[in-house]
């Protein structure tokens, strides 16, 4: 457990942290959230000593932490940062094992913590260990980052916009990676963002921060329920709606982005390949100017298609096509109601959206219910 | 004469003063290293101090070798040393610069997740600045060299010998010959010095660094 009590910090006149007075439980993960410049990553930085405050008292488990050595200190608490950081003179490996190396770990122990910590994130050893770090990924860069904070089983992990700097795929999949890992380390996880997105995902309890100052601390659904502020409010921008206690959800919320989509020109062997690799029964056809024309199941495939022939002969309109900005209500009545077990979602150009199938739509309304959930 | 029968009857002279000339080079480095790489890992630790002292070294390289030479003479007296004095003095700039910069030029980024996860100055000192700053070090080092191989024919005014003393020998007697004995081994030693110090330099960049897979 990390507890702050009235932690106070400025730079000359500037107030940074003013009076902060919260606690963090063992096993919890804490989401610091809030604008620019409010203070985020200098309470994260208070917690391992990188920065000390001027007045107050911080303790974990009961301890102040003034009392114990800052390098020794740090060895015990895990630390991510945006930048990354890794040593480009090392390789993963000695990335990973730094701080078990500086606890003195034997080189046998080292060895199989980097073998075990490289198991975790599915990055098998003997292709990756001894790889620079410049010879990575900037996702699996972090992915080291992330193992080199946790090879010495600390039991806090300090983290500040570590996915700050990946694309947005990257990041989905690293905040997985994290989640589960906290979860299955049991680790306490103080997480520094300003995405809000990260945090409904993410958190346990978020804190939301402005000008050094805690405006709100509460669960995700708790905040996405009663924002304590305007501000908070626009953090959540499309996650709540400030009219009505329910979301305004469109068609656009519920549908998935990524289909198979082909040209009708071509040739139908080819588009049962495609749909074979893809696993689907059902594929959408495109004009020249890539608009809609309309869908081609499996089965008419096998009934009516003849080899060398275009796809788009076989064209049905059985599956309803809609604007994305339906409201989501009509969207899951037509949904039920349609023998297609499928939606097209149009943009105003007649382009393909998405698709609005019952699993994107249940997984949709399961976000806007209770926080983004994790599939 | 040809200057390559020339050459040929004074080999054993030549072979001489070029000995003497490496030994006046590698040595006077050897003490510019000793000064300079410490002095940087000071300066990149104690930063106000860097401007000032890097500029006053800087106004020290800039004293004509003549003056220098003249200054030491009557400080220090004639022969061997004080040309190793006054050459390592020249071999500083370039050595301390570059040890300096490259030490401070370590990415802000690496420096806060080595002091955040519990290393020591220290420790970030020679596992992470050090290394990733030998590039820059060891080119330092080659420019001076290259410079001091030069600076080095000075030696020969003090009774310090080197290829010096066949070149002031020339210029004294308008023997070409002399010259040219002098000024042309001194610039191929030029040449293969910076050659070789170019192999460690390639040899001792962490393979990290070279970019893509070595
Ligand atoms: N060393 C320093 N000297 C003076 N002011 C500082 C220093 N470090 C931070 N500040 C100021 O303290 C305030 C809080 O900084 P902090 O880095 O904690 O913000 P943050 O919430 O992490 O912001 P961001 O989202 O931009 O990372 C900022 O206004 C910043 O300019
Ligand atoms: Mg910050």
């Amino acid at each position: 457990m990390i507890t702050f009590k009235n932690v106070s910090k400025s730079y000359g006149s500037k107030k940074i942290l003013k009076d902060l007075t919260f606690s963090i439980r063992a096993g919890e993960f804490v989401v610091l959230i809030g604008p620019s410049g409010c203070g985020k990553t200098t309470t994260l930085k208070t917690i391992n000593r990188l920065i000390e405050p001027d007045s107050g008292e911080i303790s974990i488990d009961g301890m102040n932490i003034r009392s114990r050595n800052p390098v020794e200190l740090r060895r015990s608490i895990g630390y991510v940062i945006q930048q990354i950081g890794l040593f480009p003179n090392m390789t993963v490996e000695q990335n990973i094992a730094v701080v078990p190396k500086l606890l003195k770990t034997s080189k046998e122990q080292w060895k199989q913590i980097v073998q075990e910590m490289l198991e975790l994130v599915g990055m098998p050893y003997e292709e990756n260990a001894h790889k620079y770090p410049s010879e990575l990924s900037g996702g699996q860069q972090q992915r080291i980052g992330v193992l080199r904070a946790l090879a010495a089983s600390p039991p806090i992990v300090l983290m500040d916009e570590p996915f700050g700097a990946l694309d947005p795929i990257t990041r989905d999949s690293l905040q997985d990676e994290v989640k589960k890992l906290q979860k299955r380390l049991k680790k306490t996880i103080g997480f520094v963002t300003h995405d809000m997105e990260e945090a409904l995902r993410l958190a346990d309890t978020i804190v939301f921060m402005n000008e050094g100052e805690i405006v709100q601390m509460a669960s995700p659904e708790e905040m996405l329920r009663n924002p304590a502020s305007d501000l908070i409010r626009d953090f959540m921008g499309r996650h709540t709606n400030p009219h009505s206690e329910q979301p305004e959800l469109f068609a656009e919320d519920l549908m998935r982005t990524r289909v198979l989509k082909v040209p009708y020109s071509l040739h139908t062997l080819e588009c049962v390949d495609r749909m074979n690799r893809r696993e689907v029964n059902s594929v959408i056809v495109l004009n020249e100017d890539d608009t809609f024309m309309g869908t081609v199941t499996l089965d008419t495939v096998r009934e009516r298609g003849k080899a060398g022939r275009e796809i788009g002969e076989l064209v049905g309109n059985d599956v309803p096509a809609i604007d994305r900005r339906m409201p989501a209500q009509e969207a899951f009545d037509l949904l039920l109601s349609s023998t297609a077990n499928y939606l097209v979602v149009l943009n105003t150009d007649q382009t393909v959206a998405g698709i609005v199938t019952k699993t994107s739509m249940a997984k949709a309304m399961g976000e806007a219910l209770w926080g983004a959930v994790l599939s | 004469m040809t200057l390559m029968t020339f050459m040929g009857e004074q080999r054993s002279e030549i072979i001489k003063a070029l000995t003497q000339h490496i030994h006046l080079v590698v040595f006077s480095v050897l003490l510019g290293i000793l000064i300079s790489i410490p002095a940087g890992i000071f300066l990149s630790r104690h930063k106000a101090f860097a401007a000032p002292v890097l500029a006053a070294v800087g106004v020290i390289q800039t004293i004509p070798g003549l003056v220098m030479l003249g200054l030491a003479l009557i400080l220090l007296g004639t022969g061997t040393q004080t040309a190793l004095a006054v050459l390592a003095v020249y071999s500083i700039l370039p050595i301390l610069r570059n040890t300096y910069t490259g030490i401070t030029e370590v990415d802000s980024g690496i420096l806060e997740a080595g002091r955040g996860i519990g290393m020591t100055r220290r420790q970030m000192l020679f596992n992470v600045q050090l290394p990733l700053a030998t590039t820059s070090i060891v080119s330092g080092i080659r420019i001076s060299t290259v410079y001091i191989v030069s600076w080095a024919t000075l030696a020969g005014l003090i009774g310090a010998g080197g290829l010096g003393d066949l070149i002031w020998t020339g210029l004294a007697t308008y023997n070409t010959n002399y010259i040219l004995a002098g000024a042309l081994p001194s610039a191929v030693l030029a040449f293969l010095f910076s050659g070789v110090i170019g192999l460690f330099e390639r040899l001792l960049t962490p393979r990290g660094l070279k970019g893509g897979r070595a």
